[in-house]
């Protein structure tokens, strides 16, 4: 079988979705394709399923909370590291969204592990996916109240219990007795 | 007449709803035509505390909703409140059975991050521990998976074998476990001479070792009665559920990091990466005996050609001078000081690192501020994605076949809770 040429991602993609493509950026060697929320499937399709790039593997959904700085257009960023085990490269997704219900639409129909993935972030930042099969918490308790992993979301820490202020403590923590 | 509680479904006294269950289960689970078992928290085949809710028809699995979390510790949430080369301990915690994989992920994407480069010596260093990480993860993963099988003393060999891996790497770093001995720009401090004579005669008896094991389980007929044609995942389902590591591997797609993308050196290394062919039980199994072998091969050649010169990057705007040159310098005591207080910067841009630790594929994600903390890190763990894919796995398999599963693709919780 003939293996058709590795195609530069960045000049396939501005000539394969022209108007998708918003930016590109280069750091380290990693290759960025900026594209809004709306058009990540169809990026992420475009980028599995045309010869010559064949990104195959979904390696990482990862989101980013820009707060309190606005030195980027949205205050989220959700980035997609793809890796084409044909041609030995990977590159990122990557989408800015908006503060106010933060949504992108899934890729769980192009790769399963996706799933997974964007649980996760729904959990941690609260970043909705369009489409999901099933998007419930994660790694949190169901019952849970905001998400972890947003910068306004303090880390927070517990006194340790001891014999002294074990009342005190005991007072705000209700269920742990029940 | 003693009063026995008979064995009913008294649903009265439960407060959930089954509408809960909506969409996650078939419509006859809630007919009550299958039966609903939890499955863990804690139970000795689910390697940690994994939940799997089992909708059963029979024995058979009609469908298996994992549950995860309750291992979370919020590493990656608080590695932001640290500076970069503090962050290095929290890793350890996260996928227990191979501290040191996790080092290597988190510090090469702070590596890569802010452009710093890693000497010879502190790369072949890097390799020699991590392959002996992967050959002590495998250890547990052998003795487990044979103890859930019914093996019993496969798993007190397994465990003989990697307490003596363990006591080499206290050498290093001092502890058995959770050494943090891989930091950005290098390793910790230089191999000691006594480890040199252990790794060595390790290394000489470790393959013999590897055929007794194999002498136990390879051929034994109630082995392969429970492993082959059990859990088969066919190469494409693989990838698309985005299994990596000796899993992916047993379905016959080659796939290794240290291979495609070669990192720390590994390129300098001759291995050859086993691979399966049908992509059930057995041929995982398979991979990471022989995989263990393969280690052997590039632990004894980067002990043989280990360069000389610096185990750990001089560049000291990134990496704290030796105790030794405190008292001659007074530029050291400035480095000293403001590393160990403040930190290094690292731009406010995001790079993404993935290494092959024993599970699979370990991706970092480090997005820096600018200043001397991350912004965002994550971690793409392969047992996160390993339990996503149980389900695909254990359909229409037996429980105890499911046991299997779980010990074939090689979870930890810890790794996938974070």
């Amino acid at each position: 079988m003939e293996i058709p040429k590795a195609l530069d991602p960045v000049e396939a993609t501005k000539i394969g979705l022209p108007d998708v493509l918003k930016d590109t950026k280069e750091f380290r060697g990693e290759t960025t394709l900026i594209v809004d929320p709306a058009d990540v499937p169809k990026m992420v399709r475009f980028l599995r399923d045309t010869p010559g790039l064949v990104y195959n593997f979904l390696s990482d959904i990862s989101a980013v909370d820009y707060y309190p700085e606005y030195s980027r257009p949205e205050r989220f960023g959700v980035s997609y590291h793809i890796y084409s085990m044909l041609y030995n490269r990977r590159i990122r997704v990557k989408t800015f969204v908006a503060e106010e219900e933060p949504s992108v639409p899934t890729i769980t129909d192009v790769w399963m592990s996706a799933n997974w993935l964007e649980r996760e972030i729904y959990d941690m930042m609260g970043i909705t996916f369009d489409g999901h099969p099933d998007l419930r918490r994660l790694l949190m308790p169901d019952d849970w109240h905001g998400h972890p992993h947003r910068r306004d979301y303090p880390l927070g820490y517990e006194t340790p219990q001891f014999s002294f202020n074990a009342e005190e403590i005991s007072k705000h923590k209700p269920h742990a007795l029940e | 007449m003693v009063e026995t509680t008979a064995l009913t479904t008294d649903m009265s006294e439960w407060q959930g709803s089954l509408d809960e269950l909506k969409g996650l289960v078939s419509d006859r689970a809630l007919t009550g035509e299958t039966v609903l078992l939890n499955m863990g928290p804690h139970h000795p085949s689910t390697h940690g505390v994994l939940r799997l809710l089992l909708e059963l028809d029979g024995e058979e699995i009609v469908n298996c909703i994992p549950d995860i979390g309750f291992l979370h510790t919020g590493i990656e949430k608080n590695i932001e409140s640290k500076s970069y080369e503090k962050g290095v301990t929290l890793t350890d915690r996260m996928d227990y059975l191979s501290p040191l994989s996790n080092n290597m992920a988190f510090c090469s994407a702070i590596e890569k991050l802010v452009d710093l480069d890693v000497p010879p010596r502190g790369q072949a260093i890097r390799v020699i521990v991590l392959e002996l990480q992967r050959m002590s993860s495998h250890l547990v993963w052998l003795g487990t998976q044979a103890m859930d099988m019914g093996a019993m003393s496969v798993f007190l060999y397994c465990f003989r074998e990697r307490e003596k891996i363990l006591t080499m790497l206290e050498m290093l770093s001092g502890q058995r476990m959770m050494g943090s001995y891989i930091r950005p720009g290098g390793v910790w401090r230089d191999l000691r001479p006594e480890f040199f004579d252990a790794v060595t005669a390790f290394l000489d008896e470790f393959p013999s070792r590897i055929d007794d094991y194999e002498k136990l389980l390879t051929k034994n007929p109630i082995w392969l009665d429970r492993t082959q044609g059990v859990g088969i995942v066919e190469p494409d389902v693989a990838l698309s559920l985005g299994m990596t590591g000796p899993s992916l591997r047993g379905s016959g797609v080659n796939w290794d990091i240290r291979k495609a993308m070669p990192y720390s050196g590994y390129e300098n290394y001759e291995f050859y990466v086993p691979l399966g062919e049908h992509g059930d039980i057995y041929d995982r199994y398979l991979c990471r005996i022989r995989e263990m072998r393969e280690c052997v091969g590039i632990v004894r050649q980067a002990v043989d050609k280990l360069p000389d010169g610096p185990f750990r990057s001089e560049n000291r705007k990134f990496v704290p001078p030796p105790r030794s040159e405190l008292g001659q310098s007074m530029e050291a005591v400035i480095h000293h000081f403001k590393l160990w207080t403040e930190g290094f910067s690292a731009p406010d841009e995001e790079v993404y690192v993935s290494i092959e630790s024993p599970r699979g594929e370990i991706g970092c994600y480090l997005h820096g501020t600018g200043g001397n903390k991350p912004r965002r890190v994550h971690f793409k763990t392969p047992s996160f994605i390993h339990i996503a894919a149980i389900p695909t796995l254990a359909q229409d398999h037996f429980i105890a076949d499911l046991v299997g599963i779980i010990g074939s693709v090689d979870v930890v919780l810890g790794d996938s809770d974070r």
